[in-house]
């Protein structure tokens, strides 16, 4: 297939392929850090996920018509407004959801599957009544759209870059808060023996509480972002959730370190295999890449050494 | 080229001429601007209505089968706004053998099964007269059987594979063939488009359509196609088909895809550096109307050329008034798609069908429909084949950032609905 191509063609393709992994790398990981840590840290299978995601998208939506309208000067930054918005409404909508449903099904994972599963009937249901069926155009500030052209012949799209810099950041304060902070310390204790971390003082409650609401505000920041590249209307979450579930369970439930490096082999596999074959088969290929590797390794890639 | 039904005579499948004396037969004697007033007292209920549908002497009751929740009615809403506009207008001017026209209208939740279930409801409790309904192919194979078998009668609005020809059903969007060869005849004809990279989101509808495709480059313009690809339903990753694409250098993307893959393929293509309205490659779909362009954004789809047979902007007295209707009823930030107008269609041509049988009775609206004409259609002149599709004219319409179409061609003739193209398959 590469007949009939200079090697300055061929270079400038090859950047731009690996440029196109990594920034679905940063997309997976993006989507998938909320669920490491309400999945790996806690044990809830949450099936609403990419609802608590489209939740950002939408409060998105709605700061981009607020600044539209009233504060046309600052269209240019909203974005980032928007983004700690969605990271405070997805958040106060997790701890709320934990509140109201979740705690009571620490002891029965599997049914947390069933109750988080209708949790995201309702929420679409409600984003359909409130903004309508159809997707909405979240109009995205000029300077975040088109490419830089760094030769002739490459060109980096910038909302990419963006998408990387905004997984940068969570990541990094996901892994220093985790691994770093008091709050950190205690998720970890919880997680370990719930009944010890209860006996030396933690307020399990209270951290199981927060972890979620943290878990889904990073999802609203990732559906925030992801207006850039894809979709925003009701079910546009549905979109997101069998991926996000692949790089976690993959990863290793329990590790975030894990979700990254699981992350980074799946959207390699996938986008090289797509460059190569066409798109449906590349996503067969990489599943039964996935499927073989969880066949010998059924922990996932990174697994936490824990006394039984 | 055609396979025709046994059926078929030679006073269907109009020439150039038949089709215009016929329209002008059409303006004498079945025009809806001038309306003539049936009485219901002429067509008494027991003449009309003899396997007992729900006809009473004032009142017809017809389906509505859409999904109104779920992923789908994102949509179907459009044609559901249109039926109930079609309805109600008709029934201003005296409903169909002067019978006002009630509707039951059942949702399908996006939900092949549930489609199945409400036809029969409809069909067997409601014993409607005939349904607008269905959006998706899936759901149009799922509710088939269900009006085979209690002889329903169904308007089904979509531009759809073809490749199918039920006695129970009228499809009133254009099937593959009418959509996709007047628009590459076209693209070759005027923008001397040499290769093409053909592209879609992996289910039925691209796949038939993209082979029709694929046989008109190679086998009737001679040109070449670099590439054919799919992507699951819901893909939101192109990047490295935008590569690929970038790499082979074809004169047309050929893109058919569909749902929230729409967003995210225009967005990233836009991202890419890749300026839709250069033509470098030009881009042409056949999946994205006006409704499409809201989700994507219509300065990310700037300069893409779309074909099908309807725009809003299309500029004729009728389109204007039902333009304006549809605002007055729904809204006035109602964009109008291809298929909205295909089912808007269908409660005229239902209308049409029952006059000209003087009967409600399925068989008999079966007969007369064939040769049914509409001159006050929004997309011009239509008339219905013989094989239930309907005689339409493509048109090629160029994206706006107002998320608007400029029709920049259509063709001088209808074109003959063919849903078992020879050659095609």
């Amino acid at each position: 297939m590469f007949d009939g191509y200079t090697s300055s063609e061929l270079t400038a393709i090859f950047a731009m392929q690996g440029f196109a992994g990594l920034s679905l790398f940063s997309v997976y990981v993006l989507m998938a850090l909320g669920l490491a840590i309400i999945f790996g840290q806690m044990g809830v299978i949450n099936m609403a996920h990419g609802e608590f995601m489209i939740l950002g998208a939408y409060v998105t939506y709605l700061v981009s018509i607020l600044f539209a309208e009233y504060m046309p000067a600052l269209f240019g930054i909203y974005f980032f407004i928007a983004m700690i918005l969605a990271f405070i409404a997805s958040g106060l909508l997790g701890m709320f959801v934990e509140w109201a449903m979740i705690r009571h099904l620490y002891k029965r994972p599997l049914d947390t599957l069933l109750a988080t599963w209708g949790l995201s009937l309702i929420l679409q249901q409600i984003y359909r009544s409130t903004f309508g069926a159809r997707e909405v155009g979240v109009s995205i500030p000029d300077w975040m759209m088109g490419s830089i052209a760094v030769t002739d012949l490459v060109e980096i799209p910038i909302n990419g870059l963006f998408v990387m810099a905004v997984t940068i950041i969570i990541a990094t304060s996901v892994g220093v808060m985790m691994y770093r902070s008091l709050w950190g310390r205690q998720v970890r204790a919880v997680v370990q023996n719930r009944t010890m971390a209860g006996a030396v003082g933690i307020d399990t409650g209270r951290t199981d509480r927060l972890t979620f609401g943290i878990g889904c505000g990073i999802a609203g920041v990732a559906g925030s972002a992801f207006t850039m590249i894809g979709s925003t209307g009701p079910t546009a979450g549905q979109l997101y959730i069998v991926d996000t579930f692949l790089v976690v369970v993959f990863g290793g439930a329990a590790s975030l370190l894990g979700t990254i490096a699981s992350a980074f082999t799946i959207s390699q596999t996938q986008s090289i295999l797509e460059f190569f074959i066409s798109g449906s088969m590349a996503k067969v290929l990489t599943l039964l890449t996935v499927v073989g590797i969880l066949m010998l390794r059924p922990q996932g890639l990174f697994s936490l050494k824990l006394r039984k | 080229m055609t396979k025709r039904p046994e059926s078929e005579t030679s006073t269907t499948g109009p020439s150039r001429r038949g089709v215009l004396m016929g329209a002008t037969a059409a303006a004498m004697t079945a025009s809806l601007f001038t309306p003539k007033t049936l009485r219901a007292a002429d067509f008494p209920t027991a003449e009309v209505n003899t396997t007992g549908l729900a006809v009473t002497d004032d009142a017809v009751t017809i389906g509505i089968l859409h999904s109104i929740t779920g992923t789908m009615s994102i949509s179907e809403t459009g044609s559901v706004q249109a039926e109930k506009l079609a309805i109600e207008q008709i029934n201003a001017q005296g409903g169909i053998l002067g019978r006002k026209i009630e509707y039951i209208q059942e949702d399908g939740a996006s939900d092949w099964p549930t489609f199945a279930e409400k036809s029969r409801k409809l069909l067997v409790q409601d014993k409607v007269a005939s349904v607008m309904g269905c959006w998706t192919s899936a759901s149009r194979k799922a509710v088939l059987p269900v009006f085979e078998q209690h002889n329903g009668f169904l308007y089904y609005p979509t531009f759809y594979e073809g490749l199918e020809q039920s006695p129970n059903v009228i499809y009133t969007g254009q099937e593959a063939t009418q959509q996709i060869i007047a628009g590459l005849d076209w693209v070759a004809r005027e923008k001397g488009a040499e290769t093409f990279y053909l592209l879609g989101s992996d289910y039925i509808w691209p796949r038939t359509s993209n082979k029709i495709a694929r046989k008109h480059i190679e086998n009737f313009l001679g040109k070449r196609v670099l590439g054919e690809e799919y992507y699951p339903l819901g893909h939101t990753q192109f990047n490295s088909v935008i590569n690929k694409i970038r790499l082979r250098k074809p004169d047309v993307i050929y893109a058919i895809v569909v749902g929230g893959s729409n967003v995210a393929f225009y967005k990233q293509l836009k991202a890419a550096g890749i300026d839709m309205t250069e033509e470098k490659p030009l881009l042409l779909t056949i999946s994205v109307t006006e409704d499409e362009i809201r989700g994507i954004g219509g300065e990310n789809i700037e300069g893409a050329y779309a074909c099908m047979k309807y725009f809003q902007s299309l500029d004729n007295e009728n389109n204007i008034e039902f333009v304006k209707a549809f605002k007055e009823m729904w809204g006035d930030d109602m964009v109008i798609g291809d298929v909205t107008q295909a089912a808007y269609l269908g409660p005229w041509l239902y209308k049409a069908a029952v006059e000209k049988a003087g009967s409600f009775d399925v068989d008999k609206v079966r007969e007369a429909s064939p040769g049914i004409e509409l001159d006050t259609a929004p997309e011009g002149y239509v008339k219905v084949h013989e094989n239930h599709h309907l005689w339409s004219k493509t048109r090629v319409g160029r994206a706006q950032a107002d998320g608007q179409y400029d029709v920049v061609f259509e063709t001088a003739d209808l074109v003959e609905p063919d849903p078992f193209p020879e050659g095609y398959q």
